[in-house]
């Protein structure tokens, strides 16, 4: 097949769009593709995963995407349709907000929906909060001594703060349990 | 002043300098880590000065970081485009980091075999590269790298999807490794196209020479996961070593129905390409890709008097166009280009005659 826009290239890039609850398709080459901007989708190779997602869209809501479409981060506001177009998401987020759909496309790509390799190392962590605290620990003394006591009060709530985000993360993350609700 | 780029050119030592492990068939091993700085969007939906803000922490980090020390940080959009050009060929920057340098920054040791990728489609790809095959030594050095950062900045994490990346298909491990293979004789014998839908179906990836999204040249083949959600690091490497050892044996058996079937057509291919080589006036880009690849092929035969491994990694290496225009110090045209690149293959293999 011939590309649909210069009509020399063969077709390498098959899209298909889904704007207002109507699809459109599309078969370009690469050149044409990235012109008309769809780079990510040329460059990283992914439009196998773009068409996955398209599938996975059509197949959960055959009367159209719209109002799954319209569902947005909470965070960082990227709609699902614009992650079905993009193929990227935009923020930690995005992985809570569309935790249901999302479970069925990793299902499809990894054939998995649970990591199990390596964690971030608490060390590291354990290790960057213990400096922070030692720093703003002499802050404090170095006001008291100045009498600098509303810089000193300051201080004080910022090192309970982080005192307490020190405990809660040595409690169990809350996320552990969601799997077991989906 | 010179440019980073022309010091990188004249710089000695590299991790490819010697062919490696299993380096006849194996050009490089390469592992990435996609990793997140957590709190932050991700790059193709974060802010300009969220983006900024990455660059200089990371920038920060990698002065501290022992692995990186006495190397070098490039901000990419101070970079000319043929100096990004030659990071690209040299297996630094993706093509992303290549095409669009804005708020982009590339970190590497000084033999750049660890480099920190930042703010392409993630803020962070850890990546390490070594000659050859060595899957579980770069895997170790990426990870190394990673736990050396990891005391400057925090990994968007969560215990259910592992490292949270940007596009869903490196969530998990985020991790990718690959393998840069040369199989000719699969490609004369016509099994190639049989062979690699068989790695497809096993969950590997196959692309061209300078990984996703480009053209398959002088029969070099970049084999990578794509599984990286449910599926150990240790797991995914495996997987990945054991295709390799079987397409290895694989083009062994192919070379073999080749010498007993077309033994001199086969010769006679070499000897041309050599003697293309040696003799040439101009000479393309992807024309010295394919002569350098008859060339690798004559060597698995054992044919005498053909260049070292090293000698043809270097010619793939230096004919490259940025590699050549900053060479020769200006940036030229087509024809130029391959007048250039003939003269310069000419002297590199005289020399390595002569050695």
């Amino acid at each position: 097949m011939k590309c649909q826009s210069c009509a020399q290239a063969e077709a390498t890039v098959h899209i298909k769009e889904v704007k207002n609850e109507q699809v459109t398709e599309m078969h370009l080459c690469e050149k044409c593709a990235y012109e008309k901007g769809y780079r990510t989708i040329v460059l990283q190779d992914k439009s196998s995963l773009a068409s996955q997602l398209i599938w996975m869209a059509e197949s959960l809501y055959p009367e159209g995407t719209g109002a799954l479409g319209q569902v947005r981060c909470s965070h960082c506001g990227l709609s699902y349709s614009e992650f079905v177009q993009m193929g990227r998401l935009g923020c930690e987020t995005c992985y809570r907000d569309f935790e249901k759909q999302l479970k069925q496309v990793l299902r499809r790509i990894h054939g998995s929906i649970r990591h199990v390799g390596k964690a971030p190392g608490k060390e590291g962590l354990l290790f960057e909060r213990r400096r922070e605290l030692q720093k703003l620990r002499e802050d404090l003394e170095r006001a008291i001594e100045r009498e600098e006591y509303e810089r000193a009060a300051g201080l004080r709530d910022q090192i309970r703060l982080l005192e307490a985000q020190g405990e809660a993360e040595a409690e169990p993350s809350q996320s552990a349990g969601r799997e077991a609700q989906a | 002043m010179t440019s980073p780029a022309a010091e990188m050119l004249a710089a000695r030592g590299q991790w490819f300098a010697a062919p490696g492990p299993l380096g006849e068939a194996i050009l490089s091993t390469r592992v990435r880590l996609a990793r997140n700085v957590r709190g932050l969007r991700f790059p193709p939906r974060a802010l300009p000065e969220e983006l900024e803000g990455v660059l200089h922490r990371v920038e920060a980090a990698a002065g501290q970081v022992p692995m990186l020390r006495g190397g070098r940080f490039l901000a990419m959009e101070r970079l000319s485009a043929l100096e990004r050009q030659f990071l690209l060929e040299r297996h630094l920057a993706s093509h992303d980091l290549a095409s669009d340098g804005a708020r982009r920054g590339l970190c590497c040791s000084a033999d750049e075999s660890a480099a920190l990728l930042v703010n392409e489609e993630d803020h962070l790809r850890i990546q390490a590269l070594r000659a050859g095959f060595q899957l579980d030594a770069c895997f170790a050095a990426a990870t190394a790298l990673e736990d050396q950062l990891e005391s400057h900045l925090e990994y968007a994490f969560a215990d259910d999807f592992g490292y949270l990346t940007a596009c869903p298909t490196n969530v998990g491990t985020g991790l990718r490794a690959s393998v840069l293979i040369h199989l000719p004789a699969l490609v004369l014998t016509r099994r190639i196209k049989k062979v690699l839908s068989g790695v497809a179906q096993v969950g590997l990836a196959v692309r061209g020479f300078y990984g996703e999204g480009t053209d398959v040249l002088g029969h070099f083949f970049q084999i990578s996961n794509q599984i990286t959600l449910g599926e150990k690091e240790a797991q995914t490497l495996l997987n990945l070593e054991r295709v390799v050892h079987q397409l290895l044996e694989q083009e062994a058996r192919a070379r073999e129905v080749l010498l007993k079937d077309a033994g001199d057509q086969i010769e006679d291919k070499v000897r041309r390409a050599h003697g293309t080589l040696t003799q040439a006036h101009l000479l393309s880009a992807e024309e010295a890709i394919g002569l350098a690849s008859a060339l690798r092929l004559g060597l698995t035969l054992e044919l005498e008097g053909l260049p070292s491994v090293s000698a043809i990694n270097d010619i793939l290496l230096h004919a490259q166009p940025a590699h050549l225009q900053l060479r020769v110090g200006q940036v030229m045209d087509a024809p130029a280009r391959q007048r250039a690149r003939a003269r310069l293959v000419r002297e590199r293999l005289g020399q390595s005659r002569a050695a």
